[in-house]
C-alpha cells in the first residue's frame, strides 16, 4: 500500500514538474508547480521529515507560489493578452538536459552508496529546535539577517523613484 | 521503494527539468520556477541522505536553510522583475539587459 502511494506521488511530482517547464500558459505552470511542491512534501514525509514537509507547504506553497502568481498577474494584462510564452532553443536545451540526466543516472546507479540503517525519529520538531539554538545558532542568526536584508531590498527595489 | 536510489532518481529528474526550464524559458517568472525546481531537487537529496546516509538531522537543518534562502531569493527576484516590467514593459530576459534606461 505504501509502495503504491509512494509511486503515485513520484509520478505526480515528475509529471507536474514536466508541465511546469513545458506549459505555454504561465498560470497553468504555476498551478503545476503547486502540485510538484505538494508531491515533494509527501516525499519528505516518506523520508521521515515531518517538520520539513510542513515548512515546504507553508513557505513554498503559501509564500513563494503566491508571490510568483502575484508576479505573473502584475506583469501581464490578464484580460487583454493571453499569458502565453514560447520556449526557445528547445532542441539544444533538451539534448543537454538529457545528457545531464544520463550522467546523473549513471552516477547514481554506479556508486556504491554508503547507507546506514537509521532509527525512525519520534517527531523531528524538538530535535531541530534544539539543534537550531545550539549547534547551528550562527547560521540561524545569519538567516534572520538575510531575511531582513531581502525584505529591505525588495521594498527598496519595488518602490517608486521620483 | 525504500531505498536511497529511488529518491536520488526523482531528485535528478526534478533537477534536470529545472535546468531545462531555466535554459528554455524566456519569461523571468518562468525562469524563477525552474530555479525553484532545482532547489527542491537539492532539498530532496539532503533529506534522502539524512535518512539513508547517516546525516540525520543535519540534513534537515540544511534543507531548512535552503528553504529560507529560496524565500528570500523569490522576494528579491520578483521585486527585480516588477521593476524591470515598470521600466521596459517586458519581462523577457533576452530583451532586458539592464535595470536602468
Amino acid at each position: 500500500m505504501t509502495t503504491i502511494i509512494f509511486w503515485v506521488f513520484v509520478l505526480l511530482t515528475v509529471v507536474s514538474a514536466f508541465n511546469v517547464v513545458h506549459s505555454h500558459n504561465l498560470i497553468y505552470a504555476a498551478l503545476s508547480l503547486l502540485l510538484t511542491l505538494f508531491g515533494v512534501a509527501v516525499l519528505y514525509i516518506f523520508l521521515w521529515a515531518d517538520f520539513l514537509a510542513g515548512v515546504q507547504i507553508i513557505i513554498y506553497i503559501g509564500g513563494i507560489l503566491i508571490l510568483l502568481l502575484f508576479g505573473i498577474m502584475l506583469t501581464h494584462k490578464i484580460i487583454s493578452i493571453q499569458i502565453t510564452q514560447l520556449n526557445m532553443q528547445r532542441g539544444a536545451a533538451g539534448a543537454s538536459a538529457l545528457g545531464i540526466l544520463v550522467i546523473l543516472l549513471w552516477m547514481i546507479f554506479k556508486t556504491p552508496w554508503f547507507t546506514m540503517a537509521a532509527l525512525e525519529p519520534q517527531g523531528t520538531v524538538r530535535e531541530i529546535g534544539i539543534l537550531l539554538l545550539s549547534d547551528y545558532l550562527l547560521p540561524f542568526e545569519v538567516a534572520s539577517v538575510l531575511l531582513l536584508a531581502a525584505l529591505i531590498g525588495a521594498a527598496m527595489l519595488s518602490r517608486k523613484t521620483e | 521503494m525504500d531505498i536511497l536510489q529511488n529518491y536520488l532518481v526523482v531528485a535528478a529528474i526534478l533537477f534536470v527539468l529545472g535546468i531545462y526550464g531555466v535554459m528554455t524559458r524566456r519569461n523571468g517568472i518562468a525562469v524563477l520556477m525552474g530555479i525553484e525546481l532545482i532547489l527542491n531537487a537539492a532539498n530532496l537529496n539532503f533529506l534522502a541522505f539524512a535518512k539513508f546516509g547517516g546525516m540525520n538531522l543535519s540534513g534537515h537543518i540544511f534543507a531548512l536553510f535552503v528553504t529560507i534562502m529560496a524565500a528570500a531569493e523569490a522576494a528579491v527576484a520578483l521585486a527585480i522583475i516588477i521593476n524591470l516590467y515598470n521600466h521596459f514593459r517586458t519581462i523577457n530576459v533576452d530583451e532586458a539587459g539592464q535595470l536602468k534606461q
